[in-house]
């Protein structure tokens, strides 16, 4: 099958070509930083995770939420979400492959990677993350690769394969558990240390994934005539509205124990975002600019009609992913690492060769994502065309 | 009724998840407390069963703005330990410094005691906590703890991860964003200078204790503000201060268990 990937339009060539340039002006700064150190990046002393480590949050949430997917799809047999499910898949396989790239960039001793195996330490979580990250990365790949390759040959696919669907089912909320814990756990962080750090990690994810899900697949029904499925999209759209208006309680529920409380440490990264913190107000544009994205996707989304209108329901899809970027991607870890211990701000930007770096990484799942897309589109026309000769 | 297949592998699934969930809440709960690595000291070394330091502010404010300006005994640490003089805020390495009150204390900020206490310097450095939050979220051991409760780096391990960094309340980790050795205006050839992309701190100088002698800030301060000593031991120094005179250790309530101490 993979031979597909191969051939296509001349667009196909020019997108990759496209992404091609990012991963190389990426590959170019972590060249730098290896020889500089990670001081090109805009981290610091008292914020020393930044930029990306944010991204590795994020994309975990959206490897993750593939589980909205296959779990109807297998668990409750929701035949509507056939051909979603593979996308659904091979997009867990891209974002694990991003999360795995981000972790070790940031690294500041990357060739010492696999001391994490050689010493391993049960009381660390980052143990378990990197366990539960592979794992999920290889289980996905099985499924979706296996799914396919069944659906090529035209046959149901094989029967070991489905406890190792289950296994992923299960494995899928553990890795955004455990990234959570990542955070949760920490003695003197006011900001992570709250108990619905995870289960507002799940029901980001499990709205921004589906957002994403919904774009690319309606890019893809767009370029190359693969159509999901209206009642797909219908469906999507309704997973999409349910958790992301968990996540809204969740986040407001974190606002009302910090101010009703009145534990100025609990305050004092609320007010830093959202309205600046002893003249620092860095982050204060983008934390409003999430806010009128979440309005805006409450307003298209609440109501049944412009929901199921594809177009506004696509432009839903990118508040609520932008939104859910913002607050993970930004408010999360430096809300987490602002004011700092001795209750002062160093503020935190990101640097140019850090945004350049983390394009690259995007760009290269993207173009990870592209290529098993391009497989699954190929297989089913050639399937389609089949069926028409029979026919 | 005969169980379908599917209804099967659903009981199955949900029953082993929870068993590794059990089992694994299990296993984290018991490690919260952290390993401690057993430590044998050499012949002719300074021995305790938990170290701790005593810091007199009192004293140290006695002895004059200069002396806090050019204090010595930070200058003996980091020229012992090669600490490098990096300029920019962000970037820099510290591994014992001064710091005002509100700072060191923020939580005990809004309190009548800050406007007596607010002149005082505080002198900053790892507290080498008894239950240390850093070790316990290290994933290489690059981070570990001592028998006699020092909290030690191993420089050479260490991947960088800064997750120490993430877990330690007091900010007393620094990170080395760039290479540390043009910083450097005197090389100590009997201590490691560092790599780029490795954590570091104060180490309570046990390569100072294994010769038979106490950390280089204590011996270096004119004044005596330092005052370093076996904490399990009644009859020691420290000991008999701390049972003198009101002490404060910084963020008690996060059960890290500081072993350094401040008098006042
Ligand atoms: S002060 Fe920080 S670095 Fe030192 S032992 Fe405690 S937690 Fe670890
Ligand atoms: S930065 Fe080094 S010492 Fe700190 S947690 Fe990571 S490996 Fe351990």
């Amino acid at each position: 099958m993979l031979e597909h990937a191969l051939k296509g339009s001349k667009k196909y060539w020019l997108w990759l070509g496209f992404l091609g340039i990012f991963i190389i002006t990426g590959a170019y700064f972590y060249l730098q930083q290896l020889k500089i150190g990670l001081g090109i990046t805009g981290m610091s002393r008292d914020v020393s995770w930044a930029f990306y480590i944010a991204n590795f949050t994020f994309l975990v949430g959206v490897a993750a939420s593939a589980v909205t997917i296959v779990l109807p799809y297998y668990w409750h047999n929701h035949k509507v979400y056939g051909k979603m499910t593979i996308l659904g898949e091979f997009l867990a396989v891209s974002a694990v492959t991003m999360c795995l790239l981000f972790v070790v960039i940031d690294m500041g001793q990357p060739m010492r990677v696999f001391n994490v195996l050689r010493y391993p330490t049960p009381n660390s979580i980052l143990f378990y993350d990197v366990i539960v990250l592979n794992g999920y990365f290889i289980l996905n790949l099985i499924c979706a690769w296996t799914a396919l390759h069944s659906y090529y040959k035209d046959s149901s696919y094989p029967s070991w394969l489905k406890p190792v669907i289950f296994l992923a089912i299960i494995w899928a909320p553990f890795i955004h558990i455990v990234t959570a814990f990542i955070y949760q756990g920490l003695p003197g962080r006011h900001y992570w240390l709250s108990a619905i750090m995870a289960p507002k990690f799940l029901v980001s994810a499990f709205s921004s994934g589906p957002a994403l899900l919904i774009i690319l697949a309606a890019l893809i029904k767009k370029v190359a005539n693969f159509d999901i499925g209206e009642k797909a999209f219908e469906t999507l759209g309704k997973t999409m509205t349910y958790f992301y208006l968990a996540f809204l309680g969740f986040y407001l529920f974190e606002v009302f124990t910090s101010f009703y409380s009145g534990i100025p440490g609990h305050k004092a990264p609320f007010i830093y975002l959202f309205v600046g913190y002893e003249g620092h107000a860095e982050w204060v544009p983008f934390m409003w600019t999430a806010v009128i994205l979440a309005i805006i996707s409450l307003i298209i989304l609440l109501n049944p009609r412009t929901r199921k209108n594809q177009t506004l329901l696509v432009l839903a899809a990118f508040t609520v992913f932008f939104s859910a970027y913002i607050e993970k991607g930004i408010g999360l870890v430096t809300g987490g690492f602002t004011p700092n211990p001795f209750e002062t701000v160093t503020p935190y930007r990101p640097t140019l060769p850090e945004v350049l770096i983390s394009l690259g990484v995007w760009s290269t799942g993207f173009l990870v994502l592209t290529v098993l897309y391009k497989i699954t589109i190929e297989v089913d026309k050639r399937k389609n065309l089949a069926v028409k000769l029979k026919g | 009724m005969a169980i379908k297949r599917r209804d099967f592998l659903k009981i199955l699934g949900v029953g082993g998840i929870s068993t590794i969930g059990v089992a694994g809440i299990g296993s984290l709960y018991s490690r919260a407390e952290v390993e401690v690595v057993p430590h044998t000291p050499p012949q002719g070394a300074l021995k305790a069963k938990r170290w701790g330091m005593v810091i007199d502010v009192r004293k140290c404010i006695e002895s004059g703005e200069e002396c806090i300006k050019n204090c010595e005994a930070i200058q003996a640490c980091h020229l012992t330990h090669n600490v490098p003089n990096i300029p920019d805020k962000k970037k820099e390495i510290k591994w014992i410094w001064i710091d005002n009150f509100e700072h060191a204390f923020p939580d005990l900020k809004d309190q009548k005691i800050v406007e007596h206490l607010s002149r005082f310097p505080f002198f900053l450095l790892c507290n080498h906590c008894e239950n240390p939050p850093c070790v316990r979220v290290c994933p290489t051991k690059a981070t570990f703890k001592r028998s006699d409760g020092i909290v030690m780096m191993d420089f050479h391990r260490c991947i960088g991860c800064r997750f120490c960094m993430a877990g330690c309340p007091y900010g007393s980790r620094s990170f080395n964003w760039i290479d540390p050795r043009p910083y450097l205006t005197k090389v100590n050839p009997e201590f490691p200078t560092r790599k780029p992309g490795v954590v570091e701190k104060c180490l309570f100088c046990y390569e100072r204790l294994d010769e038979g002698k106490i950390p280089a800030c204590v011996e270096a301060c004119k004044s005596q503000a330092l005052i370093f000593g076996d904490l399990n031991d009644p009859e020691s120094e420290i000991n008999k201060i701390l049972k003198e005179r009101v002490s404060l250790t910084r963020k008690p309530e996060l059960g890290t268990n500081p072993s350094v101490f401040y008098v006042i």
